[in-house]
């Protein structure tokens, strides 16, 4: 069998720092192939990726359309765009993952939730710390019932863009109802902090969750069994604070450090979202290839 | 000196001080307090979680009472003054800023950490559409130069901020450091410029007067100083002050110490001195408000609290970082246990 029928055909809407991110990423997979890069302008990203051999447009989103063979889109453009190529993208019967604050679809956390988001056709990437803290959140709500989940994540300055930085109430608001609807928290919390130390910090994410049944060694085995499940498509996420109780309420420390692909190494906030864009996009790309779901 | 110049004061007895009793004001304890500051005339009364609007939680400490029960509470008690809120993006939104005006405030303080003022253009601009006041408020402002201060207060300008608050949030500012950092923003903007300082190396007066030297008109001040730290600059003292200095605040004296002595002293946990671990905060140039957790936390792991300070302030930790002193104390307690 040709080498290259394992592999799923993709697109990148938006090649700006999270597309271009994405492309490294996507370069590397075994079950993804990156057929198309596309942008509204003959932008730096454009070029990058032409530059890497790959099919480049400036038609936007008409130019994924046009590409029967395409199967999975990635849209990295902004919330407004996403919400007039989504139904585009399910007419023409592409999946799109959703990295915009957009929310079209359900949120998806893949060590989470994407068994159960299989048959859907739009997956939002819900925020970087909704990315980063709701695995834990949900690895100590299994054993232990979630009754109130908070999380603090801290994100070094350098790495928080202008569409971060404009609309800074949608990374509480999603990452708080994400501690709940993929979590499993029956109330969630988020406060983000930002910190502009030189050198720039790497992102740090506080999980704090009171939960019904504070057994230590339950919690533990399963938020490091989650840490493991996370870390096998973010190599940098790392247990800085193993869960400590104080009665019904459990602390967790986690560090997240990029992989470096485009952007740098303290942006582990950027990497973790698109590590998990491309998670998913494989995870899909596989039931594809095995005929499990529709394409 | 006869300047007779007004000098504006804004009493965050009922904010700031909100860190000293650990978020568990009552509503009988709000209505009485704003209704004294009221009545002494005071013109600004904040009423807020410690760290803002909807600052109740697990990190900062959760509040006794709902802000929205305590701020209804102080604006039943305001007849002439305005209540005032502040707002930390990042921790608060504009959910809940709406909240705020439904419960009578009329001035927002949208705070950001000193170089971080973009995070905030969209409260500011809500704020001013709800007829808000609005005041750009910038925390930890020793950790920069001058320059950088007058850059982000220009920021907060350009959104519309009604005027510009430098705060010393460490109380680490000697009185140089705030004639250079009020006066490059006095240069640099058009509005009016304010102070907001902490006494964790005893200057907090020294530096509010300092900062109306260099042309600040609004000063933050509590009542006994209760505040995150050591405290804040001590509203019946500073009018005092600044009666002797030939300002105006149009503040009974009498009435003002009343409010402090009569009502404030006796809730007060514990009596607002500068003990080791404040001195440290100003030294070590950390956030006031992690003053209580690093308490706990020095206990839980069986530390010395200036040393987590220390080690804090190494970090350049900012405001809202307080997850982080479980962390500093965490490490240092394995640190400790390996040697």
């Amino acid at each position: 069998m040709d080498k290259d029928l394992k592999k799923i055909k993709v697109a990148i809407i938006g090649p700006g720092n999270i597309g271009s991110d994405l492309m490294y990423k996507i370069l590397r997979s075994q079950h993804l192939e990156l057929a198309l890069m596309t942008g509204i302008v003959e932008s730096e990203g454009v070029k990058r990726a032409r530059n890497m051999g790959i099919m480049t447009s400036t038609e936007g989103v008409n130019a994924v359309l046009e590409q029967k063979d395409i199967k999975i889109v990635f849209d990295a453009t902004g919330a407004k765009p996403h919400l007039q190529h989504a139904p585009l993208l399910k007419e023409a019967g592409k999946i799109a993952i959703d990295l915009t604050p957009a929310a079209v679809g359900p949120y998806v956390v893949p060590c989470v939730n994407l068994e159960k988001l299989k048959a859907e056709s739009n997956l939002n990437m819900v925020t970087c710390g909704g990315q980063a803290t709701v695995p834990i959140v949900n690895a100590i709500h299994r054993v232990a019932g979630a009754k109130y989940a908070e999380i603090v994540a801290c994100i070094a300055s350098k790495s928080a863009g202008p569409g971060t930085r404009q609309n800074i109430d949608e990374f509480t608001q999603t990452t708080a109802k994400a501690l709940e609807v993929v979590g499993g928290a029956k109330k969630g919390k988020a406060i983000i902090v930002l910190n502009p130390a030189e050198p720039p910090i790497m992102m740090t994410n506080t999980v704090y969750v009171e939960v019904e049944k504070p057994d230590e060694k339950s919690i533990r085995a399963s938020v490091e069994e989650m840490v493991k499940d996370v870390q096998s498509y973010v190599p940098g996420y790392q247990l800085r604070i193993p869960p400590i109780l104080e009665g019904n309420k459990v602390t967790t420390i986690v560090q997240v450090e990029g992989a470096g692909d485009f952007l740098p190494k303290y942006s582990g906030n950027l990497d973790i979202i698109t590590s998990a864009a491309v998670r998913v996009a494989e995870k899909l790309a596989i039931m594809i290839l095995r005929g499990e779901i529709a394409a | 000196m006869i300047d007779n110049k007004l000098i504006h004061l804004v009493d965050t007895t009922l904010r700031d001080g909100s860190h000293a009793v650990s978020h568990q004001f009552t509503c009988e304890q709000v209505a009485s307090i704003a209704g004294g500051l009221d009545a002494a005339g005071v013109e600004y009364i904040e009423v807020s979680h410690g760290d803002g609007l909807a600052g109740s939680s697990i990190n900062y400490g959760f509040s006794a009472v709902k802000e929205e029960e305590l701020l209804k509470a102080a604006s039943g008690a305001i007849k002439k003054g305005k209540l005032t809120v502040l707002l930390l993006p990042g921790i608060g939104t504009i959910d809940d800023l709406k909240m705020a005006a439904g419960c009578g405030a009329k001035v927002v303080r949208v705070a950001t950490h000193v170089t971080e003022a973009d995070i905030a253009e969209q409260h500011i601009v809500i704020a001013k559409k709800l007829g808000m006041m609005t005041v750009g408020f910038l925390m930890m402002a020793h950790m920069v130069p001058p320059e950088k201060v007058a850059e982000q207060a220009k920021l907060f300008e350009s959104y519309g901020a009604d005027y510009i608050n430098i705060a010393d949030s460490a109380g680490a500012m000697l009185p140089e450091d705030v004639k250079a950092r009020v006066g490059a923003v006095v240069d640099a903007v058009k509005v009016p410029v304010g102070f907001h300082a902490h006494n964790n190396l005893t200057l907090a007066s020294a530096n509010s007067l300092t900062a109306i030297e260099m042309g600040a008109t609004f000063i933050d001040c509590t009542l006994r100083g209760l505040g995150a730290g050591a405290g804040n600059t001590q509203t019946e003292a500073l009018v005092g002050v600044l009666n002797k200095a030939g300002f105006r605040t149009d503040i009974d004296f009498y009435k003002i110490m009343d409010v402090a002595e009569g009502i404030v002293e006796p809730i007060m946990k514990r009596p607002q001195l500068v003990r080791n671990a404040p001195l440290m905060l100003g030294y070590a140039g950390v956030y006031s408000s992690f003053l209580l957790h690093t308490y706990r936390a020095a206990e839980k792991f069986n530390l010395d609290p200036r040393d987590i300070l220390v080690e804090l302030g190494r970090r350049r930790m900012v405001g809202g970082q307080e997850d982080m002193i479980v962390d500093v104390a965490y490490q240092l307690a394995k640190k400790k246990g390996v040697s």
